[in-house]
């Protein structure tokens, strides 16, 4: 076995935490995609407006600017907001931001930008015959997206939404920079003690290239079951 | 620069953390990211049109070596692959008197390494799918024409290949600038690195990220623009009409 020196358990815990960051963020990058998408077709001025500025404001400028915005100036802002609340209304309140909280509001924001770019493509994809034959059978609004929209859509969605939650899990590792320890910070820490940058570093590799590989087969188990009744035409 | 600096100062006398001072900061850092973004896509480029071609290759020991390079740094983070550029030469014992020092004396030699390779990963990938997508008629036009493979690559295949990969090669372009951020981690002053340090002075976030942020923004859509005027003029013959 690999001695990696006392590390090896903080590496674990590091791995961890990089898993967990990553799904939430995924999830919370979904749902601001789906309203980000929902708001970009829907035929409101305004909602296509803040949708579009928000995803051309993200993809416009680099994910660790957006972090160390975010990060550094949420609890200052958030300081504000309360100092207001304090002397309007004499509410004395103190919000401490969490940094895996901050992670994942972070990273969650940032990728529901790519993440509605590929819903809103889906989503227009999605033949309106469907829809119609759904309301012809008497389904409401909300039971036809669930049971037509959305799966079909997903169908579409799918191979973008890969890609997106690939280069989210690398994103991850941006966390490490602005304080959280996962395990690249966890690597990178441990290098700078033992000097011993590939004892460390080439496992945490590894560790990434692992997820991605279980994530490769999940998505090829989602795509099978989203493509049911679509084989023959494939 | 300096001479233009000293000519909007007194506009700036009111301003606490926009002073010529942080502006030269902030130009610096602009200079070192372009720098380092440019010579990184430059080198990448070049080392990515023969790796789709060889990517293509029959043979299995020139074929697999290229997917799993290209595996490799695909599916990891760049900040691990710039530490372990930054970190793995300078641990070698002994290496302070061997010419190799230069490397390491200077953090934008383990950047330029990491970043260049990082990007022809990805150059690599984008050019052997275009590749791959040449209509299999000009390739049997350009053999029906007598030409051996290396003369079909040159003209026919290389040629048409890039266009088609031009706008994904855009996307890798604007990529690369946005990942450049990470820089800063090893002590580059790159535009990130001067938004940090100038947040870092006067404890103001806002305008010191916001500002980087506008000039990253104007960056990118720079490039954005300069790509969408190649893609017309280089993929006329694909629109339909006129």
């Amino acid at each position: 076995m690999i001695d990696f020196q006392g590390y090896g358990p903080r590496l674990l815990d590091g791995a961890l935490l990089t898993f967990e960051l990553a799904v939430l963020s995924l999830i919370l990058a979904v749902a601001l995609g789906l309203l980000a998408a929902s708001a970009k077709l829907s035929g409101s001025r305004l909602a296509h407006g803040v949708a579009t500025f928000y995803t051309t404001v993200v993809r416009g400028v680099p994910d660790l600017v957006l972090m160390m915005l975010l990060f550094y100036g949420g609890q200052i802002g958030v300081n504000m907001l309360t100092d207001q609340l304090y002397y309007a209304f004499d509410i004395d309140i103190f919000i401490n931001i969490n940094a895996f909280v901050a992670g994942v509001v972070t990273i969650g924001f940032i990728f529901g930008a790519y993440m509605s770019e590929t819903f809103r493509g889906a989503f227009l994809a999605v033949e309106e015959g469907q829809m119609e034959a759904a309301r012809a059978y008497g389904m409401s609004g909300w039971l036809a997206f669930r049971r037509i929209r959305f799966p079909l859509m997903m169908r579409h969605a799918l191979p973008g939404l890969g890609n997106n939650w690939m280069v989210l899990l690398k994103t991850t590792a941006l966390v490490s920079i602005i304080g959280l320890t996962d395990m690249v910070r966890v690597a990178a820490e441990a290098t700078k003690a033992t000097h011993e940058p590939f004892l460390f570093m080439i496992p945490v590799a590894l560790g990434y290239l692992a997820i991605t590989s279980v994530s490769e087969l999940v998505m090829l188990w989602l795509r099978k079951r989203y493509d049911t009744g679509f084989e023959e035409q494939d | 620069m300096q001479q233009w600096l000293t000519e909007i100062a007194p506009w700036l006398a009111q301003n606490d953390i926009f002073t010529p001072a942080t502006l030269a900061q902030y130009w610096q850092g602009l200079v070192n990211t372009v720098q380092l973004v440019f010579i990184s896509l430059l080198v990448g480029v070049v080392l990515a049109v023969p790796l789709a071609i060889a990517r293509g290759s029959r043979w299995p020991w020139l074929k697999w070596p290229i997917w799993f390079y290209t595996y490799i740094f695909r599916g990891t983070p760049l900040l691990i692959q710039l530490y372990l550029a930054y970190y793995g030469f300078a641990f070698i014992p002994g290496i302070q008197e061997t010419w190799l020092w230069f490397f390491i004396d200077d953090p934008t030699y383990p950047a330029l390494l990491a970043f260049t390779l990082n990007t022809a990963a990805y150059t690599t990938e984008i050019f052997r799918g275009a590749i791959k997508a040449t209509p299999r008629g000009e390739i049997e036009a350009a053999r029906a024409y007598g030409m051996s493979k290396v003369l079909a690559y040159r003209r026919i295949i290389l040629p048409s290949a890039f266009r088609r990969a031009l706008p994904a090669y855009g996307n890798e372009v604007i990529f690369m600038l946005h990942a450049s951020a990470i820089a800063s981690v090893v002590t580059i002053m790159d535009l990130t690195g001067a938004a940090y340090y100038v947040y870092a002075r006067f404890y103001s976030p806002f305008p010191a990220f916001i500002f980087v942020a506008l000039v990253y923004m104007a960056l990118s859509f720079g490039i954005q623009g300069i790509f969408r005027q190649l893609e017309k003029r280089m993929l006329r013959h694909l629109r339909s009409g006129s």
